[in-house]
């Protein structure tokens, strides 16, 4: 066991490190932790920094303007400013850490617990929690105060109780998002201990947050602290800020200097804690977002990627003059980086459809299918570039060929009246917070400028087209009410409702079920011969493609390596890539035989794809 | 209702079956006062012997991931028993599970999740071997071995999982299954995250690590294709329940339960003509399931 | 419905009683001098023990705590210990400056606050800088440091409002939203910075749904996708802020009442534990957690109405 605590300690500090130097590089992160080391100096070495003690009162000399031997003048008993700020200084902090220390002893454990296990322990800690978050804090502390006296660190001892809840909420939502996570459970299985899984595998997830969400309660410690303080309910021989503030207060009319003085101590403190919390945020969300793209493993094929242009391109389609109803000429996607390059995710890509006819878009994860048929819709991500080409709908360009971004006002014309989209995702893409009937009426109203009552018959008429058994009960449903193949088929509705003359589906049948895809790739190619409309497929199965489409187009790596007829593609494929993607099918392979490699396990051609990635 | 290939297993070559699971139930509690509780799984019977492929094939939500949680101790079992080279580790505690994680592992469907981001993968395989007690010396030696094994180059110790493609992911998480040599591997849905080529690559080395090392599978999926290249034998599930059983050939070519006859015409080929007839195929079945349905009702 | 509103108006009850409890058991440690302190220096030991005989002080702790509830679930909360107000009665004259105070500005945060929020998380560009940037300052400056800014520029120096704000019941109108307006704008920009980056990010999360992309394609106006469906999305999220704004706010103004003078429950709560006077602490800590209670249930309602799923089950 112990070479496992020392294995995760090595790698926590290289995490660590990496986190650390980008705190440095930001500069914002660089100013707060000058601030705070300054004030860190300011409370260490008050003794040598500070003329005077604290409570040290010259009463010939009050209110004192800044200058000689008062750095900073005196207040209205004569005491020292500078000087007691300084010892304000360590007061201040030590008391801001004594309060996180007491919320994360308190609210880190029981986040742990109440995360992993649930069940009883977790009920109870919810409890309390929702208790203490629904207790006004000063009221809290000042009942506090009147039953124990005024001390700063029993206040602060209270306060770090009350906000204990942060750190346990923070914990157990963080504990609960990894506890069922697999590799937990492969832990499991592995026979680990609750305690090693807990330091090993559930510990490392909480701990920057832990880090961030101290860095901002230190603030807010000090800002209660001092308004207690404030209030003249702090220990007065104490010098500390907010007792300063208060001083300086009663004093407003006579030396308003004096209050800048620790206001200003306040406000950097506060600030550059805060400052540090963000800046801890953004590096660790850098070195999350940064590095998945680069190394080329975007999760779930979210972050598409183009390997360079090698050899010849693969256009095959003529773009001439011809007439077409969505013609793509030469089209590329990108989308720039941070060290202004621009990442092509889609290269010199061309087709062509034509009413009544469905061209299947078939590629892997990364291919740059996906945002192909994004950028005719004009629902590319706001960050994407369209670096080269254009985009015609009908004649007329939706994409000009001098163009950086879809135009949204040209295709505002069409997306939605003649161009439609079928989602991937049937769930995700109904909003959850209205009725079924009510997105499938509302751009029916908005396009067709039809009335509400005319809509819904239309609708109901629609789902029932779709083949929905009970369309009135469907149409008054909530999205999390019916199925996934049901959604399916509502968003399917949506699509044909505006009698659209280009459908796009972005793999429509991938999250389904397989009998349930069948159903829905009927229903799409009856639909489809029934309207006369369009369609562009986009789907990594030749099955579907072979199902429903009349041309193909292969791509790979934002490249586009090979189209035609449907038959000639799958038949006798041209390109080497075509073939492999085919001759990965296990459709009549013989089981039980090697697919790719021919016995020997290191299976070279998926790194040698990857190591160009 | 079903048919059953062979006898009911547990009943006769108890000796020979490697894992052998009969009539267990899976029951989670829900949330609420004297509830009844979800069943999850009803009167589950199968077994492997040692070197055999068992396919687990069935839709979403119909409790076949949950079989092969509840072989692992991962899924409450309310009834039945599983018995696992002749110990019965229905409710396994923390220490026999320990001993059991030599013989009995796991590959997950998502190699994105199935490997903590923050650790490297040299210390992801080795952490089998650390609570099977090896020194951290033979740990590094056995992970140089995995990493060959399933054709990993070896300066993958020190790099973290993110840095690695979908694919490469699951060979890790496949040379964490493999690490203690164990006799039986469930695989839940490894290769349905993967692309094509990918999922073609990774199957491979399934077979050729079964062909090295005589490796048993529980191999789950909801593609009838891969259950079918990868399996001995099929088993098929349906609303928590087994609903037929038999060889990977009996199943996948003249199958009798209507689900299973349905699966199979369901899934499209890449080709438009037998595709075409694939689908009058599937239409025919329907209007005589309807019928029969209609028959009988 | 009201099975829903029953259940949580139940839990709330038990929540103010344990928060009475605890309370009391609280107090009672703070209560050894109380009788002395009522009297004076010069009080004999005979008047002083005649005292606490008639506060009830020589009972003990139980007694005292299911005296006092006994009377509080009636309604009565008994009298001030100094002064012999009824505590109800000192709370309900105060109530209404601290909450006009409190809902006027959660209000103005609320409305500047989801605007900017949107504005920034849609715009981008400038208006997310600044409003990204407001929130450190904001955060920095805590709002009775704010508040003391105000007062020292706009009261002090420049006149232009009253330094300290008594608000007799003769004052007019005009009078009381003068002596208001600084104390709100104190509370209200420090509220304002915080929630608008939260809303900010809440409305971003919700432009990133897949749904968003399908309304679009559908022909929706990106007005209305805003509007209609992404607000409505992200203000559970927002509610959840402002609550929690609206509970911190109800302990931060005790020092902003003091800041300007304004006779509120502040000012009430900072005197009574001060001195220690039981029943009227008791009264301010259980006036306050109802409050909250009510404004937590409301919460709840508003989201169980927003969201189809909440409402369902």
């Amino acid at each position: 066991m112990s070479q496992t605590v020392e294995l995760t300690g090595q790698t926590g500090t290289v995490v660590r490190s990496s986190v650390v130097k980008k705190i440095v590089k930001n500069p914002l992160g660089l100013l707060a932790l000058a601030i705070l080391a300054v004030m860190v100096g300011l409370a260490v070495f008050a003794n040598f920094l500070a003329p005077f003690d604290e409570n040290f009162a010259n009463i010939g000399k009050t209110l004192a303007a800044p200058g000689g031997e008062n750095l900073l003048g005196t207040d209205s008993v004569g005491r020292d400013v500078w000087s007691r700020l300084v010892f304000g200084a360590r007061t201040t902090l030590l008391s801001a850490l004594l309060c996180a220390a007491v919320a994360i002893a308190i609210g880190l454990p029981a986040g742990l617990i109440g995360g992993y296990y649930g069940g009883k322990f977790d009920a109870a800690a919810n409890w309390v929690t929702n208790v203490l978050m629904s207790l006004p804090g000063i009221i809290v502390l000042l009942t506090v105060r009147a039953a124990m006296g005024p001390s700063v660190w029993i206040s602060m001892v209270a306060f770090g109780i009350l906000i204990s809840p942060g750190y346990f909420r923070l914990t157990r939502t963080a504990v609960q998002s990894v506890r069922n996570e697999l590799y937990v459970d492969a832990a499991r299985v592995a026979g680990l201990s609750d305690a090693a899984i807990i330091s090993r595998h559930i510990f490392s997830v909480v701990r920057a947050p832990i880090i961030i969400q101290t860095s901002m309660i230190c603030g807010v410690a000090i800002a209660i602290q001092s308004g207690l303080e404030f209030l003249g309910l702090g220990d007065p021989t104490v010098a500390t800020w907010g007792v300063m503030l208060n001083e300086g207060f009663k004093n407003v009319y006579l030396n308003p200097l004096l209050l800048v003085w620790p206001a200003a101590a306040i406000g950097l403190t506060i600030g550059a804690l805060v400052l540090l919390g963000n800046a801890i945020r953004d590096a660790l969300e850098d070195a999350d977002k940064i590095k998945a793209p680069k190394r080329g493993t975007g999760a779930a094929g979210a972050a598409e990627r183009v390997r360079p242009a090698q050899g010849a391109s693969g256009s095959a389609v003529e773009t001439g003059t011809e007439h077409h109803l969505v013609k793509v000429s030469h089209l590329g996607v990108g989308y720039p980086q941070a060290d202004g390059s621009v990442k092509k995710v889609v290269d010199d890509v061309s087709f062509h459809v034509d009413r009544g006819e469905v061209l299947g878009i078939v590629g892997e994860s990364g291919s740059g299918k996906s945002q192909t048929a994004f950028s005719i819709l004009g629902l590319l991500p706001e960050a994407a570039r369209i670096v080269a080409g254009s985009i015609q709908f009908d004649g007329k360009y939706t994409v000009a060929p001098t163009d950086d971004r879809v135009s949204q006002t040209r295709l505002s014309e069409f997306r939605g009246k003649r161009i439609s989209y079928i989602p991937q995702e049937p769930m995700s893409n109904l909003d959850p917070a209205f009725t079924i009937g009510h997105q499938l009426v509302t751009p029916m109203v908005r396009v067709l400028k039809i009335s509400k009552a005319e809509a819904k018959e239309r609708a109901l008429k629609l789902l029932d087209d779709v083949g929905i058994r009970f369309p009135e009960k469907t149409f008054n449903a909530y999205p999390h009410e019916v199925s996934g193949g049901m959604a399916q088929r509502v968003l399917i509705a949506g699509a044909i409702s505006c009698e659209p003359d280009l459908i796009i589906a972005d793999e429509p049948t991938t999250a389904l079920d397989v009998t349930v895809q069948a159903d829905v790739l009927d229903l799409i190619r009856d639909l489809q011969k029934r309207l006369n409309v369009g369609v562009i497929l986009v789907t990594h199965n030749f099955g579907v493609v072979a199902d429903l489409c009349d041309r193909v187009a292969v791509m790979q790596n934002g490249r586009l390596v090979e189209d035609g007829p449907v038959r000639e593609i799958l038949r006798n494929p041209k390109d080497p890539y075509t073939r492999k993607l085919l001759g990965s099918m296990l459709e009549g392979k013989e089981p039980m035989t090697m697919l790719v490699s021919t016995g020997a396990p290191a299976a070279k051609p998926e790194d040698e794809k990857e190591a160009v990635l | 209702m079903t048919r059953t290939q062979g006898k009911p297993s547990g009943v006769e070559n108890q000796g020979e079956n490697l894992l052998t699971v009969s009539g267990v139930d899976v029951e989670y509690p829900l949330k609420g006062f004297r509830r009844k509780p979800f069943r999850a799984l009803t009167d589950i019977n199968i077994h492997i012997k040692q070197g055999e492929t068992l396919g687990l094939v069935g839709e979403s939500g119909s409790g076949k991931t949950t079989l092969g949680r509840a072989i692992l101790g991962l899924a409450p079992i309310s009834r039945g028993s599983v018995v696992f080279e002749g110990n019965d580790i229905t409710q396994a505690g923390r220490k026999q599970r320990r001993s059991l994680g030599r013989d009995l592992q796991v590959v997950f469907q998502d190699p994105y999740t199935s490997l903590n981001p923050s650790l490297q993968i040299g210390d992801i395989l080795a952490e089998p071997l650390g609570v099977q007690g090896k020194s951290p010396d033979a740990a590094r030696k056995r992970v140089r071995e995995l990493l060959d094994q399933v054709g990993l180059p070896s300066d993958a110790i020190n790099r973290l999982p993110r840095e690695f493609s979908g694919g490469q992911r699951q060979r890790v998480a496949i040379a964490r299954a493999l690490a203690l040599s164990p006799k039986l591997i469930v695989c839940d849905e490894p290769v349905s995250a993967l692309d094509l080529s990918t999922q073609a690559v990774v199957l491979d080395l399934f077979l050729q690590i079964q062909r090295d090392t005589g490796v048993s599978y529980l191999f789950v999926s909801h593609d009838l294709d891969v259950v079918r290249h990868i399996s001995h034998r099929v088993a098929v599930m349906y609303h928590g329940e087994i609903v037929e059983q038999g060889t990977s050939e009996q199943v996948t070519r003249d199958p009798q339960h209507p689900y299973t006859q349905r699966l199979l015409l369901a899934s499209p080929v890449p080709d438009p003509d037998r595709q075409a007839k694939r689908r009058n195929d599937r239409h025919e079945l329907l209007a005589a399931q309807r019928l029969t349905a209609a028959v009988t009702a | 419905m009201l099975n829903f509103i029953l259940k949580r108006v139940g839990a709330g009850v038990v929540v103010l009683a344990a928060i009475s409890f605890f309370t009391y058991i609280l107090l009672y440690f703070s209560s050894t001098n109380i009788a002395r302190n009522i009297l004076g220096e010069y009080a004999s030991q005979e008047q002083v023990a005649a005292k606490e005989i008639e506060l009830g002080l020589d009972q003990p702790l139980l007694t005292r705590f299911f005296d006092w509830a006994r009377h509080a679930i009636t309604g009565d909360f008994g009298t001030s210990w100094f002064n012999s107000e009824s505590v109800v009665q000192a709370i309900t004259t105060r109530l209404p400056i601290t909450l006009t105070l409190v809902v006027v500005s959660i209000v103005c945060i609320a409305v500047v606050a989801t605007l900017l929020g949107m504005a920034a998380a849609v715009k981008r560009g400038w208006i997310d800088r600044l409003v990204q940037g407001a929130a450190v300052v904001g955060d920095a400056i805590p709002n009775f440091v704010l508040g003391i800014i105000l007062v020292t520029i706009f009261a002090i120096q420049l006149q232009l409002f009253p330094a300290t704000s008594s608000i007799a019941p003769d004052s007019g109108a005009n009078a009381w939203v003068l002596s208001m307006t600084l104390p709100v704008i104190a509370l209200v920009i420090n509220g304002v910075t915080s929630s608008a980056q939260q809303i900010r990010s809440a409305v971003i999360k919700q432009l990133e749904k897949d749904y968003v992309r399908t309304l679009r394609s559908r022909g929706i106006s990106e007005r209305e996708i805003l509007f209609k469906h992404v607000l409505r999305s992200a203000a559970p999220a927002g509610l959840t802020v402002l609550s929690l704004q609206f509970v911190g706010m109800l302990g931060g103004v005790v020092i902003i009442e003091q800041i300007f003078a304004l006779p509120g429950m502040g000012a009430l709560a900072v005197q009574s534990t001060t001195m220690g006077d039981i029943p009227l602490v008791m009264g301010v800590v259980l006036y306050t957690v109802i409050i909250v209670i009510i404004v937590n249930l409301l919460v709840d309602l508003i989201n169980g109405w927003l969201n189809p799923k909440v409402r369902v089950s």
